[in-house]
């Protein structure tokens, strides 16, 4: 036996196999993207759709996806799928208060994205005004497909994050709302 | 059956769909009463009201809608509002169809009537605090400048509410002659973007 000195902290496949190196981020963003818990916030008729997205026919499962909660304490994902009005904005704000971080945001169909076609005193033109929205998908309402590569495209978001720093810098999911002429 | 015989006050209102009559505020509850109990008008089909406009006299009228499960046949009873064009009042008939309750209620939210003897007359589709009556003629499909109902909420991330981007619009026909025959045209209510509301930021 050899006593462990500097050189044999590095990997030796002769002592021990099934060791893989990477990068902490990495690991890190592989598992999240692969397992993102969805919010359906279901607020239209984009809800529907997102429906679909989860039935067998478009199963969403394939991506790793299909674990929808109710709950935003068990959830990573808010779909916001519908118009959001000035009276609910308060709400959709709440419920992604209490969601855990990390935590992301897809925008689903114009109304979401934009207020879409309800250019009214009541509804919030966007939920970008108070929500950090990391995917938009257009759409009235987005086809299936559309919203399964949203969902894939936010996959690829989050392989791109820079996880450890965030984690060490307390700030997992920095908030930036978009500014700007609205 | 004529329902002018029986009830005396009531007078005729044209209409091309179904019996209507205009009924005076003050014998409302008592003829929805007597058209439930004694004529077959068990289901109150909607209640809903319409704004003549500011200055009109009477300016907002009640509509109600019944159905007749018996003979299966409509009846509108359409009734002025009383009091003051600010606050304009109606008997409730929550008492005697249970979901006018909430009818009532949207009418109050949108309005701006209030039904004496309703028993929870709140707003049902706007926020609590919000200010205006949307479906009143002076209130701009756009909406007002204000504060977001929620303050941290509002502070966090400095949403207000704003009035809608109208781009144009709304689009809509004209009045005169029949619809088919009208395109919609652009009602320029971007008060925002194009020119100033006239008459300042709100109604009176």
């Amino acid at each position: 036996m050899t006593t462990a000195t500097e050189q044999d902290v590095g990997y030796n496949s002769k002592i021990e196999g099934n060791v893989i190196f990477s990068s902490a981020d990495a690991i890190i963003n592989w598992v999240r993207s692969n397992s993102v818990w969805p919010m359906p916030m279901g607020l239209a008729c984009c809800a529907i759709e997102l429906m679909g997205v989860g039935a067998s026919k478009f199963d969403i499962a394939r991506f790793g996806m299909e674990v929808m909660r109710f709950s935003p304490r068990q959830s990573d994902c808010m779909i916001v799928a519908g118009t959001v009005t000035y009276k609910m904005a308060e709400a959709v704000r709440r419920i992604y208060d209490q969601m855990a971080e990390p935590k992301w945001v897809v925008a689903m169909g114009a109304c979401a994205s934009s207020g879409g076609m309800y250019r009214s005193y009541a509804v919030l033109q966007g939920v970008d005004r108070i929500l950090p929205v990391d995917v938009y998908i257009s759409g009235c309402p987005p086809r299936p497909e559309a919203l399964i590569d949203g969902m894939l495209r936010l996959q690829e978001k989050i392989r791109t994050e820079k996880s450890m720093w965030q984690i060490k810098a307390g700030r997992p999911n920095p908030e930036k709302l978009p500014t700007g002429p609205r | 059956m004529n329902l002018k015989e029986t009830f005396a006050f009531l007078e005729e209102r044209p209409a091309k769909d179904c019996p209507a009559y205009n009924c005076p505020a003050g014998h409302l509850v008592n003829l929805m009463q007597a058209l439930r109990d004694q004529h077959g008008y068990s289901m109150l089909v909607d209640m809903t009201a319409v704004d003549e406009g500011p200055g009109q006299t009477p300016r907002f009228i009640a509509v109600y809608h019944l159905f007749n499960l018996e003979s299966f046949e409509y009846l509108r009873i359409a009734s002025a509002c009383e009091g003051d064009e600010s606050a304009p009042e109606i008997p409730t008939v929550s008492h005697i169809w249970a979901g006018a309750d909430w009818h009532e209620r949207e009418c109050y939210d949108m309005f701006g009537i209030r039904f004496k003897g309703h028993p929870d007359l709140r707003r049902i589709l706007m926020w609590d605090e919000y200010p205006y009556y949307p479906l009143r003629k002076e209130f701009p499909l756009a909406g007002f400048d204000m504060d977001f109902q929620a303050a941290d909420v509002a502070e966090r991330t400095g949403v207000r509410i704003q009035p809608a981007p109208m781009a144009g619009g709304p689009f809509v026909s004209g009045d005169e002659g029949p619809m088919s025959e009208k395109e919609p045209r652009a009602k320029d209510q971007s008060w925002r973007e194009q020119h100033k509301k006239p008459g300042g930021s709100g109604p009176a």
